[in-house]
Formats: structure tokens, sequence, C-alpha cells
């Protein structure tokens, strides 16, 4: 899989697999393509090559049934100002067309005493505990996590990583981007940094496209 | 269940691909260039002088009527360059084609000119006509209302930093507007008859006769010959600073 | 998928009113602007019973243009749109959804203010009851087409100043409709003809206009 993000080729070469249970972590230093390969998984991005397969079928057939089988949770909280804690929760969960939103899943994240009370004065690390309480809210197998700890306190990241833990026991797959601060037993590390990736492969990718070397 | 990403080349775009290389077509335009600009020069002396010579003077409007053979050749390649600009649009949202996008770029601020040039035009022939610059009459204005679409196209072109995202969204435009300029065109016509007394003939070629038929066609031959003219040397500086900016960033990567 | 569409459209009003007072400065502003006119081209009643129709329309067109390039700026700042494609609702509804409940918060109390305003202007009752109408057609066409612009400038620096530019051609169709049935009805030569134009341009903007906007999106949001 190869990725162009902003013309510029930011990763080439990558390719991995997930069973379920299994969780993966993009390392890499700041501008390898972490995120952009999340978007990519969830289809928020188109890569400039490559396939994305699920059982073996291309995810390009059903982008739909895709969608509904991941959650991403991105550097932004899609947390509402105006709309308290419970409504951006429970807006969220209708989107995916669940009825309501799972009552534990402020729960999980410590916020349950929050419920009342707008976004607009949560501190960034509750918002993004509201953020990340979505995956607890409805389920779905694989969760797509960008950097997600980085502006918790110890204790909230402890939550997540148990969160993580009993989403993988129950048969789900993660991936996070992280700078290692998240704790991940037995996770695959995937090296997005541009060295990581073989001089071999970024020409083999490059013949495999004669067409740019035209331009 | 596993999620899987492996790495494969775009060997489906390549049969697509085959019609886009660069490198094809610069050397047809090569090899088309001199025609072209042979035959833009070639034309417009011809008709410029069948057309302000050779014709007879027209029984109501005298000489002032010359005008039209610019005006209504403008008025043709603004709406001929436009459509060139969404076809090529909708070739490059479905297929993907790169050399496309480029003509469509290019080809918008020429068709601006012509836009432009019809408007001058016709506000010029408008002061011996009916003694002013402007008269808001049907085609007039719905020319105007090409010049802003073609204006918002170029804007919304230029306003990406990422060229190619700014072409894709740029197409999206392009299509929009095409649908919408029979509508306007429509809507003006209908403003018009709605507004105006029909003691103001349009501006129309008035009984047009055979001397003048020629000097017409051939300054259209003539304008769209200098299109391609001028559309060549820009698509060739759009793929050089195309190819420019990927070894800018090849040496970024590296 | 009609439930969640219906809930979209809830949550756009309860950001709409609990949020700003954006809803109001529409208003607002479309009163002001037609104000304008009189204290531009003098208090003679004759005058201003002649340019009402087309006065309160531009009025009504610019204060429809004041609140697009909110649309999908603020839930993409917030990181609310790349959700919502990501969510059950295939994206030409999201922004159907959107839409509606931009029209329900603009061109809606734009055409509920237009009647008062145009007594101010010294329109004939008939003219009055056509503008509503005209107005409750145009508008939505004026929401659907805003929301293209509004998708395609989504991401850019100075998205407002464009999408005026990119929009405002697109409505010249809209505002000759308009303008034409409120004619047609203070000088009794007819309306249905203008009026039934701009519901045919209706139910192709409803068409259209999302899928045009989806695709935008698609493009704008990586």
């Amino acid at each position: 899989m190869a990725c162009i993000r902003g013309e510029r080729p930011v990763f080439s070469g990558v390719s991995f697999s997930l069973d379920p249970g299994g969780a993966l972590a993009l390392v890499g230093p700041n501008g390898a393509g972490k995120s952009s390969l999340l978007r990519i998984l969830c289809g928020l991005l188109r890569p400039a090559g490559g396939t994305l397969a699920w059982d073996g079928a291309a995810v390009d057939e059903d982008w739909a049934a895709h969608r509904q089988r991941l959650h991403y949770v991105g550097h932004l909280d899609a947390v509402k100002p105006t709309l308290t804690v419970a409504e951006n929760l429970d807006d969220w969960a209708r989107f995916r067309g669940a009825a309501r939103a799972a009552i534990d899943a402020l729960q999980a994240l410590g916020i349950e005493n929050l419920a009342d009370v707008p976004g607009r004065f949560l501190s960034a690390g509750q918002r993004r505990r509201l953020s990340l309480a979505r995956l607890v809210a409805t389920p779905a197998p694989l969760w797509l996590l960008d950097e997600p700890t980085v502006t918790l306190d110890a204790e909230s990241a402890a939550r997540v990583a148990t969160m993580i833990a009993a989403h993988r026991a129950d048969g789900g797959m993660v991936i996070v981007a992280t700078h290692g601060e998240i704790a991940l037993d037995g996770a695959n590390r995937l090296d997005l940094g541009v060295h990581g990736v073989p001089a071999d492969m970024l020409l083999a990718d490059q013949e495999a496209k004669p067409e740019d070397d035209a331009w | 269940m596993a999620t899987r990403a492996t790495r494969r080349g775009r060997a489906g775009w390549t049969s697509i691909h085959f019609f886009a290389n660069p490198a094809r077509f610069l050397r047809v335009a090569r090899a088309v260039y001199p025609w072209a600009a042979g035959a833009t020069a070639g034309l417009i002396v011809a008709g410029l002088v069948l057309g302000l010579y050779v014709a007879p003077p027209d029984y109501q409007q005298g000489d002032a009527y010359r005008i039209i053979f610019v005006h209504v050749p403008a008025a043709w390649m603004s709406l001929f360059v436009y459509v060139v600009i969404a076809l090529c649009s909708a070739a490059s949202l479905i297929w993907r084609h790169p050399l496309a996008d480029l003509v469509a770029k290019s080809s918008a601020p020429v068709g601006a000119v012509f836009t432009f040039i019809t408007l001058l035009s016709g506000s010029l022939w408008g002061q011996p006509m009916w003694g002013t610059w402007w008269v808001w009459d049907a085609r007039l204005t719905s020319m105007l209302v090409l010049f802003f679409l073609y204006l918002g196209y170029i804007a919304l072109h230029a306003a990406f930093d990422d060229p190619a995202k700014g072409a894709r969204v740029a197409a999206v435009l392009a299509l929009v507007g095409v649908v919408n300029v029979p509508i306007v065109k429509f809507s003006v016509d209908w403003w018009n008859t709605l507004h105006q007394p029909a003691t103001i003939s349009k501006i129309d070629a008035p009984s047009i006769d055979s001397s003048m038929v020629a000097p017409l066609l051939l300054m259209a031959a003539g304008f769209m010959a200098y299109y391609l003219t001028v559309l060549i040397p820009r698509v060739r500086a759009e793929i050089a600073s195309r190819r420019i900016r990927n070894l800018r960033l090849a040496q970024v990567s590296r | 998928m009609v439930g969640v569409f219906l809930r979209l459209v809830g949550r756009e009003l309860t950001l709409a009113l609990r949020g700003s007072i954006g809803t109001l400065m529409t208003v607002v502003f479309f009163v002001i602007a037609v104000t304008l006119f009189p204290l531009g081209v003098g208090p003679e009643l004759g005058l201003l019973s002649r340019i009402a129709p087309g006065a309160v329309w531009v009025a009504a067109l610019l204060a429809a243009l004041l609140s697009l390039d909110r649309l999908f700026v603020a839930d993409h700042e917030d990181g609310s749109l790349e959700q919502l494609m990501l969510g059950t609702l295939p994206l030409e509804l999201v922004v159907l959804a959107k839409t509606v409940a931009h029209w329900l918060t603009t061109g809606l109390p734009l055409a509920v203010a237009a009647p008062v305003l145009a007594l101010l202007l010294n329109m004939s009752v008939d003219g009055l009851v056509i503008l509503v109408v005209s107005l409750l057609l145009g508008t939505p066409i004026l929401s659907l087409i805003g929301a293209v612009g509004a998708a395609l400038t989504v991401g850019l620096r100075r998205g407002s100043a464009l999408i005026a530019l990119l929009v405002l051609p697109l409505y010249v169709p809209v505002l000759i409709f308009g303008v034409g049935a409120v004619e047609g009805a203070v000088l009794d030569v007819g309306v249905h003809a203008n009026l039934s134009i701009l519901a045919g341009g209706l139910v192709g903007a409803v068409v259209l206009g999302p899928l045009a906007a989806a695709a935008a999106l698609r493009m704008t949001v990586e």
C-alpha cells in the first residue's frame, strides 16, 4: 500500500495483516504517515495504490459495511460545545445506527458525573475521554485510534489500556498510532519511519507506475 | 477475520493513462504548434480583410456592424471553451485523466478572456447603436454571468495549495456550472422579454449577406486556431511545473 | 435511515438554536438591507413599489449567503464531519439533512419576515402572498446551491469570500424567476409560469445539489 499526501509520497510498500484479538502499533517519527494510514483504513483518504481487504474481500466493494465495523478516533474530538456530554455521545451512537449509547460508556472513562455538562466546559482531557467513550457506546470490531492518550492523565490512560485489553479479549482488533505512551501487550509494531521502508521497495513501487516517471 | 493491506501497482489505470501520457502529448503538441500558429495568423488576417474591406456596409448600421466579426466568434469561443473545461473535468473525475486536468486549468483564463472580449465588443457596439456603453441585452447579460463563472472556477483552482486537489474540486464546480449555463441563459432570456419593450433590437447579425458569412466563419476558425495556439504552451508549462514539483518532492523524500 | 436523517436535522436545529445569534443575524441583516433601499433611492412610493420585488429578493439572497460559510466548516473544524462521513447515513443524505436545517434557520425566517418588509416598500397585498410563496420555493434552492459552494471551499482559509463568488452567479435564475413571480402578481399578468419553474428548479436542486456537494466533500475532507 502506498500513500501520497499533499503530493508527497508519505509511505509505500506497507503491508500488514491483523487477526481477531490482535493489535497493531503504528510507530514512526512525525510525518511518517501514521495518521494518513489510519485515515486510509477507515476510508476518509484514498490510497495512491494498494488494496485493503477484510476476511479476504476487498473493502472497495462495500465501504458502507466497512464503516459499520470500525471506530475511528482521530485528533479531533467531534464534541459540540453546546450539547451536553450525554447528548454528544447519544448522537454519535445514533448516527451509527444504534438505538442509544450504552450506559456504561461514560463510566468506562470515568466521566459519568459529567453527563449533563455542556461540551464547552470540558477540559481537553475530558473531551478526549468523551471522544473515546464512543468506542464503548456502540460495538465495532475494529478500533482505529490516533494517539488516543495524548492529552490524558496517567489514570485515564490506564483506563484506555484496560478498555483496549477488554476489547481484544472479546476478539476485537485495535490499530493505534502512538509514540509509545500506551501499553499494548503482544502488539505487532509497524514502523512507518521513512528509513524503515527498504530502498528496493521504493524503487519497485515506482516501477509499478511508469506514467509518473513521465511527469 | 483479518484486516490486510497489500502493495500493488496501479495496473488497472495503465490502459487509460496510455492516452494521457504526457510524453505522447508533448510530441503531438510540438508537431501541431507551428501549424496552429500559422493558421491563426492566416485565418484572422483573411477574415479581417474580408470583413473590414470586402464585405459591404450594413444599410442600417453602416460600418459599425463590423464588430460582429470579433464579437460573435468570441462569444462562440467563450461557450466552446467552457464546454471543453466541463468535458475535461468529467474525464478527470471519471478516469482520473491527468492531462484533462491540465487542459481544463489552462483553458480557463483563455475562455475568460474570450468572454471579456465578447463583453467589451458588445459594449463598444452599444455606443453607436443605442448611444450607451452598456445595454442589459439578454445575450450580453448571459455572457456577464458566464464571465463570473469563469472567475469563480479560476479562483477556486488557485485557492488550493495542492494543485491536484484543486483540480479535482474545480472539476466538480465546472460540472455544476455547465449544468447551470443553459438554465442561466433561459432565465436571462425570460427576464429580458419581461422587462424589455420590443423597440430595442438585439445584437443580431442583421440581415446576413453571404459576403458577411465568409469573414465570420474565417474569424471563428481563426479564433479556434488561436485557442489551440495559446493552449499548447500553457499545457506544456503546466507539465513542466508538475515535473519540477515532483523532482523537488523526490528530493525531500529521499 | 429516516430516523437517523431526522435525528441529524434535529441536532443541527438544536445547535443553531443553542449556539449563537447566527440565525437571528440573518433576519436582522435582511431587515437592514431592505431598509437601505428607500434610503438609497429616495422615499417616493411609486418608485419603491416598483423596485420592491427585486429589492426584497436581492436582500433575501444576500442574507441566505451570509451563514453558508459555517455550513460544513464548523463540523470540519471539530471533527464532526469526518465522524458523520463514517456513520450509517450516506453522505448525500448528511448533506441534505444539514441543508434542510440550514433552510429552516435561514430561508424560512426570511420568508416569514419578507411581507412586513415588502409593506415598508409599498408592495400590494397580491404581491405579498406571492412573495412569500416564491421565497418558500426559492430559498431552499439557494440553500442547496449554497451547500455545493460551501462543500467546495471546506478547508480553505478564506473560504467565505470565495463562496460568494462561486454561488452568486448560480443564484441568477432563482432571482429572476422569484422576482418574475412577484411582479406577475403585482401587475396581475399571471404567476404560474414563474412559480412552476421555481418548483421544477427545486426538484432538480434537491436531486443534484446533495450529489455534487457530497462529491465535493469527499475531495475537500481528506
